[in-house]
Order: C-alpha cells, then structure tokens, then sequence
C-alpha cells in the first residue's frame, strides 16, 4: 500500500535567524515556530495530537525534548512524540514518520520541529541557556528543600495513592514478591537465586518514603536488540514470527500526582482497536515496572480492576506465577533487568514465542507489552501475537 | 535562624520578588496576566492560555499537604543530621501547588490532606525559604 498523497504539509513556521536572542534557551524557538506554523496554516493549539522534535546542539540533558514541548505548551492528549536525531537527514525523516502515523490513524495532526541557539547574546550577565528549568511542571527549588534522586516522583505519585484510594504498603509489597518469583524461573535474572518474603521487603532501606528499596527497578549493564521485518518475510525466518498486531501511543500532559494515572488509557484505545482484541483476550502482560507504583498504576489504566483497586486486585498473587493474570513473567525490571522499555518487550517475544521455560505461560496467543516513561509522563502499548 | 543549613539557592532575577516578599513574611506566587491562573517556581510562559505576561501577587500562606515523601538517605551534607525529613507538594488554598517541607512535626504523623500554614525560615540576610507547619501546632 502506497503511502502516495496520503498527507501533506500544511502549515510553515520560520523564526528569525541567527543572533536571535528572544528566547533563553532552544525550547523557546521551537515554541515560537509551533506557533508560527499553526497561524500560517489555520490550525490551533488543540489540533495538535503529535510533536517530533530534532533537539539541536543545545538542549543539553534534556533527553525527552518532544515531551518538553508537549509540556511547557500544555498540549493534552498527544498521541505520537518523539525526540529523534540522525543528523542533517532527520528533518525530513521526522515528516515520514509523521506521514506513516497518520496513514496508520495513531495521530492526525503532527508537529515536527527543529530548534537550536548555540549563539550566545554579546553583552555578559544576560544568561541564555538553562534548559527546561524556565518552564515545566518543576515545583521549584529542590535541593533547597532537600528532594534529590530520581525516586521522589513515583514516591510521591505513592503516596496519594495510598491517601486517595487505600493502597498499602503490602500491596506494593505483593507486586515485588510476584515479580522475584518470576526471576526465580528466569536463569537470565539478576535475582534467579534469591527468593524475597513480605519481611525481606519490609526490613529493606527506604529510598524515598514509601517507597523501599524492593520497590525500585534494578541497575544493569548490557544492551537489548528487536530486529523488525515484514510479516510476509518474518514467516520465512528461523524463529516464529511475533506479529505486532496493534501499537498505540498516550502522553496525557498533565501531572501524574493530581490524576495518578497513566497514558495507558489513551495508548490502549488505539492499539486495541488496531489489533482486534479485547481485555479478556490478553493471556500474558509485561508492564513497564520502573516501580511497584508503576506496575499498580498500569493495571488500573488497562482496566484489568477498577481504577484505585489495584492494591486489592494484586494482594493475592494473582499476577505472580500459577495467579489468573501473569504479568512481568521474567521477573521484570524490580527483580530480572533493568534495559528500560525492552525489559518488558523482549519477555513479551520470548513469552508470545513460547521460549520462557518454567516461567512460561501456558496461553501465550496474545501478549500486552507497556512502556513508561517520565513520571507516568509517555505511554506505549504493543500487543504482540502468536497468530497474524 | 532556620534549625537547617542547607543548600542556599540562587537568588535570580526571576525569583527575587519571591525571595524579597518571604523576607517580608509574605508568601508570592505568579499570577498570569491573561488568564489569572496562579504557577510556582516562576516561568516564562503560561502552559494554560500561553501568555508570557505575569506578575507576583501574595497568598494567604493557607494550604494543606497533597502529598509528601520521607527522606532517609543523605544526598547532601547538610541534611545529615535531619534524616527523616519530608519534602512535600503543598496545595494552596489559592490554587498553586508548590515543593516544600513540612516541619514541626514527626514525618511520620504527616497525612496528605493535613491543614498547614506557612512558616518563614531565614537561611542568611539574602535567602528566606517559606516551609509548612501543621496548623494545629503553629
């Protein structure tokens, strides 16, 4: 199926170029020429469901610029971002991705953006630079107050949970405990020979209260590759074929300690609808799992229980090893390793393959695989399958 | 003087109103222009109406703990010697939320939802950092 005049490019933004000091920092230009283009095409802010951004030179850190940009022009609701550098081809490469997006219906209206301010004003003292820090959702002042590490936002996303809708700290437990019985059938897990008990989980040091350490995701050396093909040509291969049957993307924009929700809800829509497949179809899930939190939190915006039932729904073992749902089967990122969102991708191949060994599911059809990323900030789904 | 030595943070042109008015014993945040929804730390921009017009207006200090974490590891020396503190998103009452401390109180008998006040705790002759105290005991 061709891709021929499927889209278009319908708006143009320029900012003025070279030593163009209006903005502190990158994030600015490119704010300005969103805007731009949107007045030169007609369209508004809110018709936006899709911003990739090519960082230039100068956005330092920040390595989630296309969220950066969601953020700081509250865009809700997008559904495809991404940051994406090849060089000087990537302009071009980030209208393709926008175009094939849209033909497969995951967004319809993309912003793709190139921002950059090397140049710095002449006079001293007028500080350029600073990245992400003149906007945001940043509450402000942190080291001041004390707040550092990583951990702070997911324990406090934690903690309202636990305040709005009851969530224990031996439900969290529970989610830890299912997942290092799951590495204990894993010969790749870092912890395939350490079993853990609700004590052991209670007795570990907090790393931001209430999060203890068992809650966190683990710190790992080494590298993950998928090699995607055809389908057609995927059947020719050595392995069976792990169909991508739907994928989806969910960016809500808003701050996850108010909604204590995901972009799963958005992400699954789509990749659902794509796939043909409904909840009950799902015979084996691995979740993104940075922490216990996430892992609740990510049940609850799949619908597998109510939203603020996540703490009762795990409480039993169900999604441990013999439970009714298996989730996070190779022990996942709490208890096997840490490789971001192919930790959850590459068990979900395995699992759909029938490769797992002991820890394998006996149903492996149909496979749900989530990603992660910020603070419940970007969501992806993929459901992957056994049968076209 | 405040009980924690502490990280002093960079009085920038953007904050010094609100470090001037906690000097003062007075609570601002940024109000936007346009729109009137109030934001803390300072920014540029509106994320709600994209006005880069603002201005500082004064709050009544009155909120209560949204949420809240304990900290117990050490990540800078001054801290040494408060572990456990809490580092908390304080809702105003206004609307805004912002980061602070809770103090004056065991960490652990904090609850999201618990009535706090501001409390102004001199760092040095520049730096005032506006924290929480539950109102029951301030």
């Amino acid at each position: 199926m061709s891709l021929r005049a499927k889209t278009a490019i319908a708006g143009l933004g320029i900012t003025k170029m070279g030593k163009n000091y209006a903005h502190p920092n990158a994030i600015g230009f490119a704010v300005e020429a969103i805007e731009l283009a949107l007045a030169d095409s007609g369209l508004r802010r809110t018709d936006l469901d899709g911003i990739l951004v090519n960082p230039g030179l100068t956005w330092g850190a920040d390595l989630m610029a296309s969220y950066t940009v969601q953020q700081v022009m509250g865009i809700k609701d997008i559904r495809l971002t991404a940051t994406t550098n090849l060089g000087g081809a990537s302009a071009a490469s980030l209208v393709m991705h926008a175009a094939m997006a849209i033909d497969a219906g995951m967004a319809s209206t993309v912003a793709c953006v190139f921002a950059d301010a090397p140049l710095k004003p002449p006079k001293p003292g007028a500080k350029g630079g600073g990245g992400g820090a003149a906007y945001g959702f940043a509450r402000g002042l942190n080291a001041a107050y004390g707040l550092y590490g990583a951990n702070s936002g997911y324990a406090m996303v934690a903690q309202r949970h636990m305040h709005v809708y009851g969530t224990t700290s031996d439900q969290l437990g529970a989610i830890a405990l299912a997942e290092r019985k799951w590495a204990n059938l894993n010969p790749m897990a870092e912890f395939y020979k350490e079993p853990l008990t609700i004590e052991d989980y209670h007795n570990s040091r907090w790393v931001a209260e209430p999060l203890h350490l068992y809650d966190c995701c683990l710190v790992s050396n080494g590298a993950v590759c998928v090699i995607v093909t055809s389908a057609e040509r995927a059947r020719d291969l050595k392995k069976p074929p792990v169909y991508v049957l739907g994928m989806g993307q969910g960016h809500p924009g808003d701050d996850p300690v108010d909604t204590l929700a995901s972009g799963a809800p958005m992400a699954k829509q789509i990749a659902f609808k794509m796939a043909g497949v409904e909840l009950k179809d799902i015979d084996v899930a691995e979740f993104y799992d940075c922490y216990t939190i996430t892992v609740l939190i990510t049940l609850e915006d799949y619908g597998f229980c109510a939203k603020g039932e996540g703490g009762p729904f795990v409480a039993d073992g169900r999604i441990g090893p013999g439970g009714a749902l298996p989730v996070n089967t190779g022990g996942g990122q709490l208890s096997a390793y840490y490789m971001w969102g192919m930790t959850p991708l590459s068990e979900g191949v395995i699992q759909v393959r029938g490769e797992g060994g002991k820890r394998q599911s006996p149903k492996h059809d149909v496979c749900l695989v989530s990603g992660n990323g910020g603070i419940l900030s970007t969501h992806s789904t993929l459901v992957l399958g056994a049968s076209a | 003087m405040a009980e924690i030595v502490r990280p002093i943070p960079e009085v920038t042109a953007e904050l010094r109103p609100f470090f001037d008015a906690s000097k003062n014993g007075q609570l601002m945040v940024q109000k936007c222009d346009s729109c009137g929804v109030l934001r803390f730390p300072p920014r540029r921009m509106c994320s709600e109406c994209l006005s880069r017009e603002s201005s500082w207006t004064a709050v009544s200090g009155e909120g209560e703990v949204y949420s809240f974490i304990i900290m117990h590891r050490v990540y800078h020396p001054a801290f040494a010697t408060q572990v456990p503190y809490a580092v908390a998103t304080i809702k105003l009452k206004e609307g805004a939320k912002m980061l602070s401390n809770v103090i004056g109180i065991d960490p652990h008998q904090i609850k999201c939802g618990m009535p706090v006040k501001v409390s102004f705790e001199k760092l040095n002759d520049e730096v005032t950092l506006p924290m929480f105290r539950p109102v029951s005991s301030a």
